[in-house]
């Protein structure tokens, strides 16, 4: 490693602050530019490219800030820009440069895409997932998993529909119910998962039993009542409609629609919710005795049991955390969709799953950071609207989907193989 | 065939970060034994590991019987007549113990695997070397120290020119020691070349023809065993002479008895019954003991992760039941491990996280972590006991063995403890760390804690100890004080029940 190809973290953090500063000017130009030529076709093609342009460069300017802090914390940190360095940025980064190109190429694709409108969506779409994903996590983090998540959505989503119909509605789930606080049902649908979490966390710690059997026996039991209850009559297993406005608000509001421009027309609610759940569970697994005895359970059980840590309460709770958040993630489906029926959150499991370990959690444990689960579901919405946006088929995009799950996962892994 | 079976010349091989071997050059003559030395990261498993095709080296060249050879796998050594006994045995468990020999060469009868000729010839290599387990038994009911037979058969099974031996006896007893050697005698006189990694410096002197030292990934130079002694090696495997292996004793015992055991029985029936022991502060009290003596079962106990039948435990005078870690650490009872990798690391973890993890209540409030406090009292600790690491924000995977044991202790220092258990303190650990751990050991008996250390190693014990009990087979045979302690006498002890 020659003195040469090292780049200090400062120096870093100055390149970025730089070129971030020339995006943002470059993006405010285009602009500028694009207004005063509103009427030429060429400039119109652009959309939103301006503001792209403008908020990848702030993002640099950002990202300059918090690199030349760690150089303050830590004056020897650097960046290692000799071809292995470079191979190793590539490998730690590959999923994340990945999703880049594959944007960029759909943006050249299809025009359309490059619109503000278009990211929102994205992220509106995101939101539900993010908060499952964010859930299962707990269960990938101390080697296990969740097969009943799927079930818990679902159960969410009738027992919180099932309770929020008009009154003028005909097929009315509990024909006789007065109109309750839109909180009232959604308090009840987490709770009842809560109750099902609380049963998959009593069979693994309590039995040792392996987490994807218990979740499985869990999600079995779960649909069952969950139809159950479905079929209740007057229902009979009927979808549930005639939501009341006031609860699919929940899933549907926009936000600042008076404030904002209308290209953007509006900040889907979901997304402030699902910032929030980030920022909650970021709290938990980095900040709180609980997240240290999470990522200690994972990382070596017997090491845990050791050194104190109460494992068979830590591994309840996870259960129960995660599942309230399922929970959660069902009554938005419910609210988004205005209704409901058993089979809701059919495969979220597998997704979420899915998205975590491309987000670099790792199915044996110990391992998983918020942000990359960020990265992970975001990937996998984007791939899928992506698709979508530029034609492609279902069931092409099932193929590609697999594809690129093994791909990713794949690229991730070789980080640690070493020889 | 030349003078040596085996020339490894110039070898190299650089980590991310790391130079973990420098030029090193082994030769091995035929039908002899080769002592490999130095302290843990001087690089003798990075060395192996590169001759059985698990490493590729960066630079040199290997000659195997007078031509080159490039090692691309584990396979294509074993083809070449290499084999390896690794430190740590990975068996199938529920799986025979011939199927665990004959893995990727089972014998064939057209296209079932012929498991009538697979037992003949285990039995067949079990008598030659004068081993009793039955071929068919599952591996994991083995004993650790019968694994590590098994694992040399199979060694021998390939029949290799050069086995590679890395600490082989670490599980094992005298009596298996001494079964190993005779093993190694017979290899010998069939031309077979051995070489041996171990950290006992009194079975290299007794069983090896010549001896190779390696310090921080460099050689440093071969000689016949005859030509050595223990200070020798340890002279030029540690860079410096240490005139003594053990700080001098600079602290007083006191009288007063912090821990009680009266008539201590395990729940189960075959590990230790009936211990009565006390423990005075400001002590070191040893355990000696063979393998199997139920040692770590005892304080395993102690520290509430094993049941009690029955028997009395009491602390400063007041009884305490050891139902969980929670009550042991009530009681200010603290518990080194003796499997660090198993039950000690959190690999994936910071030094910070691995050091605060016992003690994480007094760093939160309301659940909460207060950061800064972690990381100052995890800092503050770390630096009383020397452990070098790069930052604090370091995985504990990425440092040597001798620093995650100091990390360690530091996590038990952090929960402030008045019994300290030490489980093998200085198991795989190098001569210098050692020295270091015993420091820290001394320190805390000065300070009054009382401390009891489980040692497998004979001088660690009769230097260190105020007093040494010793058990055997789940009894305590005897407790002695430090001046009627003697290696004859303890040994005596040890195979009282026996």
């Amino acid at each position: 490693m020659s003195e040469t190809k090292k780049l200090t973290y400062a120096k870093l953090g100055q390149n970025f602050i730089i070129v971030g500063i020339v995006f943002s000017a470059l993006g405010i130009l285009l602009g500028w530019l694009q207004g005063i030529n509103a009427t030429s076709k060429a400039w119109k093609e652009m959309y939103d490219l301006p503001w792209f342009i403008l908020i990848i460069g702030i993002g640099f300017v950002i990202y300059g800030f918090m690199k030349w802090r760690t150089y303050k914390e830590d004056k020897t940190a650097f960046v290692d820009l000799s071809s292995k360095g470079l191979k190793k940025f590539l490998l730690n980064n590959g999923i994340i440069l990945a999703l880049i190109a594959m944007v960029i190429g759909i943006m050249m694709m299809e025009h359309r895409f490059i619109q503000l409108k278009v990211l929102r969506d994205i992220l509106a779409q995101a939101s539900p997932r993010m908060i499952i994903a964010l859930g299962i996590c707990f269960t990938l983090l101390i080697a296990g998993t969740d097969l009943s998540a799927c079930r818990m959505v679902g159960l969410a989503a009738v027992i919180s529909a099932s309770m929020m119909q008009n009154p003028e509605y005909a097929n009315r789930f509990f024909p006789n119910l007065p109109q309750l606080p839109v909180i009232v049902p959604v308090i009840l649908a987490i709770f009842a998962c809560m109750l099902f979490g609380l049963l998959n966390g009593f069979l693994v710690a309590k039995f040792d039993m392996h987490p994807f059997i218990a979740t499985l026996a869990v999600q079995v039991i779960i649909y069952g009542v969950c139809s159950l209850y479905f079929d209740l009559p007057p229902n009979n297993s009927q979808p549930i409609g005639g939501i009341r406005k006031d609860f699919a608000a929940l899933g549907q509001k926009k936000l600042f629609t008076e404030y904002l421009p209308d290209k953007i027309g509006g900040i889907p609610i979901l997304i402030p919710i699902a910032l929030v759940f980030i920022v909650i569970i970021w709290f938990i697994l980095n900040k709180t005795v609980f997240g240290k005895n999470v990522y200690a359970i994972g990382g070596n059980r017997e090491a845990a049991i050791v050194s104190g840590i109460n494992v068979p309460a830590t591994i309840v709770c996870i259960f129960v955390l995660a599942s309230a958040l399922y929970g959660v993630g069902g009554v938005l489906e419910a609210a988004r969709t205005a209704g409901a029926t058993n089979n809701y959150g059919v495969g979220y499991e597998l997704d979420a799953i899915a998205a975590c370990v491309v987000g670099g959690v790792s199915l044996n444990g110990g391992v998983g950071k918020v942000s990359g689960i960020i990265v992970g579901v975001l990937i996998f919405t984007i791939i899928q609207y992506g698709l979508q946006f530029i034609g492609i088929n279902a069931m092409w995009q099932q193929v590609i989907k697999g594809i690129i799950i093994a791909i990713a996962v794949a690229i991730d892994l070789s980080k640690y193989r070493r020889k | 065939m030349g003078e040596y079976v085996l020339e490894m010349k110039e070898i190299s091989k650089v980590f991310p970060g790391v130079k973990a071997l420098d030029h090193v050059t082994l030769k091995v003559r035929p039908g002899s034994v080769h002592a490999l030395m130095g302290e843990n990261g001087a690089g003798k498993s990075t060395l192996m590991k590169c001759l059985f095709g698990i490493y590729r080296e960066d630079g040199g060249e290997i000659i195997l019987d007078g031509k080159k050879v490039n090692i691309a796998n584990s396979k294509m050594a074993l083809e070449l007549g290499v084999s390896m006994i690794h430190q740590e045995l990975h068996p199938i468990s529920y799986r025979p113990v011939m199927e665990n020999i004959w893995l990727g060469r089972f014998p064939m009868k057209w296209f079932a695997v012929d498991h009538k000729e697979m037992y003949r010839k285990t039995k067949e290599l079990f008598a030659k070397i004068d081993l009793d387990i039955n071929p068919s038994a599952l591996a994991g009911t083995l004993s650790a120290s019968q694994l590590q037979l098994v694992e040399i058969a199979k060694a021998v099974s390939y029949d290799s020119k050069i086995i590679i031996m890395d600490e082989p006896t670490s599980s094992l007893t005298d009596n298996e020691v001494a079964h190993l050697f005779r093993i190694i005698r017979q290899l010998k006189s069939e031309g077979r070349a051995i070489i041996y990694i171990s950290h006992k410096m009194e079975e290299i002197l007794k069983i090896s023809d010549e001896v190779t030292i390696m310090r921080d990934g460099q050689w440093v130079g071969t000689w016949p065993s005859s030509e050595l002694t223990t200070d020798l090696i340890i002279s030029r495997m540690v860079g410096r002479d240490l005139t003594n292996r053990f700080p001098p004793k600079n602290y007083e015992t006191s009288t007063e008895p912090i821990l009680e055991v009266k008539d201590l029985s395990a729940s189960n029936p075959r590990s230790f019954r009936n211990v009565s022991f006390q423990l005075f502060k400001g002590e070191i009290l040893g355990i000696g003991g063979l393998v199997g003596a139920q040692r770590t079962e005892l304080v395993e106990a102690l520290f509430g992760l094993r049941g009690i039948a029955s028997g009395q435990i009491l602390v400063h005078g007041k009884e305490y039941l050891a139902k969980s870690v929670a009550d042991a650490k009530k009681n200010k009872i603290g518990l080194l491990t003796e499997e660090r990798r198993a039950t000690g690391i959190f690999p994936q973890l910071s030094i910070t996280d691995n050091t605060v993890i016992a003690s994480q209540s007094n760093f939160a409030k309301g659940g909460v972590l207060d950061d800064k406090l972690r990381k100052k009292r995890a800092t503050e600790e770390n630096k009383k006991l020397n452990t070098k690491t790069p930052t604090m924000e370091t995985l504990i995977q990425d440092l040597s063995g001798g620093n995650q044991q100091k990390v360690l202790l530091a996590r038990w220092l952090l929960t402030e403890p008045e019994i300290l258990i030490l489980d093998e303190p200085t198991r795989g650990i190098d001569v210098g760390a050692k020295y270091e751990i015993y420091t820290i050991m001394q320190q805390l008996a000065s300070q009054g804690k009382a401390i009891i250390m489980i040692s497998s190693e004979m001088p660690e014990l009769l230097g260190m100890s105020d007093r040494i009990m010793v058990m055997s087979d789940g009894k305590v045979a005897g407790i002695l004080q430090k001046e009627e302690a003697s290696q004859t006498e303890v040994m005596r002890l040890a195979t009282l029940y026996l």
